[in-house]
């Protein structure tokens, strides 16, 4: 059995569990779902149109915001009394807060931003990103393992739906309220963000290959020249050469423009999550194996400080 | 204030890694190594909270001899010392294996605080730092954008997803895991290089019977899935085709 550990915050259901369960079905194995929550009626219900066998709904009133420690007590408990061959759960900034401390608590391996699974002699074999995602690792543990999944690695609408809802129980977990360490405050946004690169039809995003914060200008240039708003990869942003509002990414804003024309970015899994959705890419890099590369419609390999000046020089010409 | 600093020496950004011929490892031995980026930001965070509150800065760092150098460059930047838990083995190990071992070197020495890159550049598994929390049985935090100590605890900014943020407040001892991109990076002096020549490493063994909690049985490069249209030629011919592709064939610019 494969239990999935859904998430959901303040009765909103993270869409990225459902890819979760996506993949816990594709293993062929049967398949469980917990959501841990102070009230999770609603999210069950939800969950429970996927064709699994049981959705658990882990309840405790010291679970309605999250903390480290209430979430790794009360999976803890669940993980025993169910006992799955694994755990599955989407890699997500929230998993990634409680998972390795859920991992030393039940003695389990974690293996995390996979993105696909498949069996092999009875074992699972998880496929995951090294080196920025310029390769991959099939990965084998001895034991049960927590398994995490990259988000958009499994397509949501590849979930199978039950003929009748699935069956949800309660699971009452005692928590001791006092022994929670970390005291979360409420989440907010930091003010409006000046830029919504959402709506942009044509994005023009430079990476770490632009090297020196004047090169900027020149993709400036080539935004204004085609009608498009500058975006830029994290480590632009983390270096200040571009205000934090303009960076796409998991940490950033997800885009989905006609045009995304990628500058000097190589490519790492946490940029590509922000922009594959996008309808025409284009890369231009000086290196042919950049990631990139993988999800260009169009691509050319060569010096970034040759190529879009003489762009500019065909737009206006 | 006794903080550590936990940094791992990673191949450098522009190395491109192949796969060695069994097929569970990179050939790394013509790599060039540097400090993982995410950890720079760690280290400097510490040394920031050091400047404020006092106390020294204690990089920690689990892997090969070559590792050595990656700490002289973080003692090069002002952290006071450093502790390397030295074994070849290490460089490949997870996080279980790296956390135990950076655990066992660092137990005794009692850090009010904890900092470390929230992932790294090679297997980027994200979970050094709150393995090393839960085997040191101290409380942790991730992906954090803001550090204020206050006494005997820290509230710290959690970077969430989709622009949201939220603080914390944990009791010290803790481990934070630090974003990329919360301060801006200071690079070695030529003071602090010869000074860092006189700081001391101490090099600790792995604690007995280290082993890693996964393996890697085939490491591949990716099967591409999407087909792309490769323009060649010189900077001109290949920016006026695909000004031209873009025009007539995608219909995405006028």
């Amino acid at each position: 059995m494969i239990l999935v550990i859904a998430e959901q915050q303040g009765g909103t259901l993270n869409r990225t569990s459902l890819e979760t369960i996506a993949a816990a079905q594709q293993t062929g194995s049967e398949v469980k779902v917990a959501v841990p929550g102070a009230d999770v009626s609603a999210v069950a219900a939800v969950l429970a149109a996927a064709q699994v066998a049981e959705v658990l709904c882990v309840q405790a009133p010291a679970l309605e915001a999250y903390t480290l420690d209430g979430y790794v007590a009360a999976l803890a408990q669940v993980v025993q009394d169910e006992r799955p061959d694994h755990v599955f759960l989407p890699h997500t900034y929230l998993t990634r807060d409680f998972a390795p401390a859920l991992a030393v608590r039940l003695g389990m391996a974690l293996v995390t931003d996979c993105v696909g699974v498949r069996w092999q002699d009875g074992a699972l074999i998880a496929a995951r990103p090294m080196f920025q995602g310029r390769l991959l690792a099939d990965v084998a543990t001895s034991g049960p393992a927590l398994v995490t999944f990259q988000i958009g690695a499994v397509r949501a609408d590849s979930l199978v739906g039950g003929g009748a809802p699935a069956p949800m129980r309660t699971v009452t977990v005692a928590i001791d309220a006092g022994a929670i360490r970390q005291k979360p405050e409420a989440p907010f946004r930091e003010a409006r963000q000046a830029v919504d690169l959402t709506q942009a039809e044509r994005i023009v995003s430079v990476g770490r290959g632009i090297k020196e914060q004047d090169k900027v200008e020149m993709a400036r240039q080539l935004a204004a020249a085609i009608g498009a708003e500058l975006g830029a990869s994290r480590p632009i942003c983390d270096l200040g050469w571009l205000p934090m509002d303009r960076q796409v990414g998991s940490s950033g804003q997800t885009v989905a423009p006609k045009l995304y024309l990628a500058l000097g970015i190589s490519g790492a899994i946490q940029h590509l999550v922000g922009m594959k959705g996008a309808r025409t890419i284009v890369a231009i890099n000086k290196d042919p194996e950049a990631p990139i590369f993988e999800v260009a419609d169009y691509g050319i390999v060569g010096d970034l400080f040759d190529i879009v000046p003489a762009m500019l020089k065909e737009l206006q010409g | 204030m006794k903080i550590a600093v936990c940094i791992k020496q990673v191949p450098a950004h522009d190395w491109q890694p192949r796969v060695n011929d069994d097929r569970t490892w990179v050939r790394d031995q013509d790599a060039s190594f540097e400090l993982n980026e995410p950890d720079a930001y760690a280290l400097e965070e510490g040394l920031r909270l050091k400047e404020k509150h006092g106390g020294e800065v204690v990089v920690c760092s689990a892997g090969p001899a070559r590792v050595a150098q990656a700490l002289r460059e973080a003692l090069a930047r002002g952290a006071d010392r450093a502790i390397h838990v030295e074994d070849d083995d290490l460089a490949r190990g997870d996080a279980f294996a790296v956390a135990e071992s950076l655990a066992s070197a660092m137990r005794d020495e009692q850090f009010d605080l904890v900092l470390t890159g929230l992932q790294s550049d090679d297997q980027g598994f994200a979970q050094t730092g709150v393995v090393l929390a839960a085997t040191l049985g101290i409380a942790s935090a991730t992906i954090i954008m803001e550090v204020d100590v206050q006494p005997g605890a820290v509230r710290v900014k959690r970077e969430l997803e989709g622009g949201w943020f939220q603080f914390v407040t944990l009791p010290l001892p803790a481990v934070l895991t630090i974003q990329s991109g919360i301060n801006q990076l200071r690079y070695a002096t030529l003071k602090g290089i010869m000074a860092a020549k006189k700081k001391d490493i101490r090099k600790v063994a792995p604690p007995a019977g280290l082993a890693s909690r996964q393996r890697i049985v085939s490491l591949y490069v990716p099967e591409k899935k999407k087909h792309t249209e490769m323009i060649g030629g010189s900077p001109a011919e290949a920016a006026k085709e695909l000004v031209r592709r873009l025009r007539d064939e995608a219909r995405v610019i006028l």
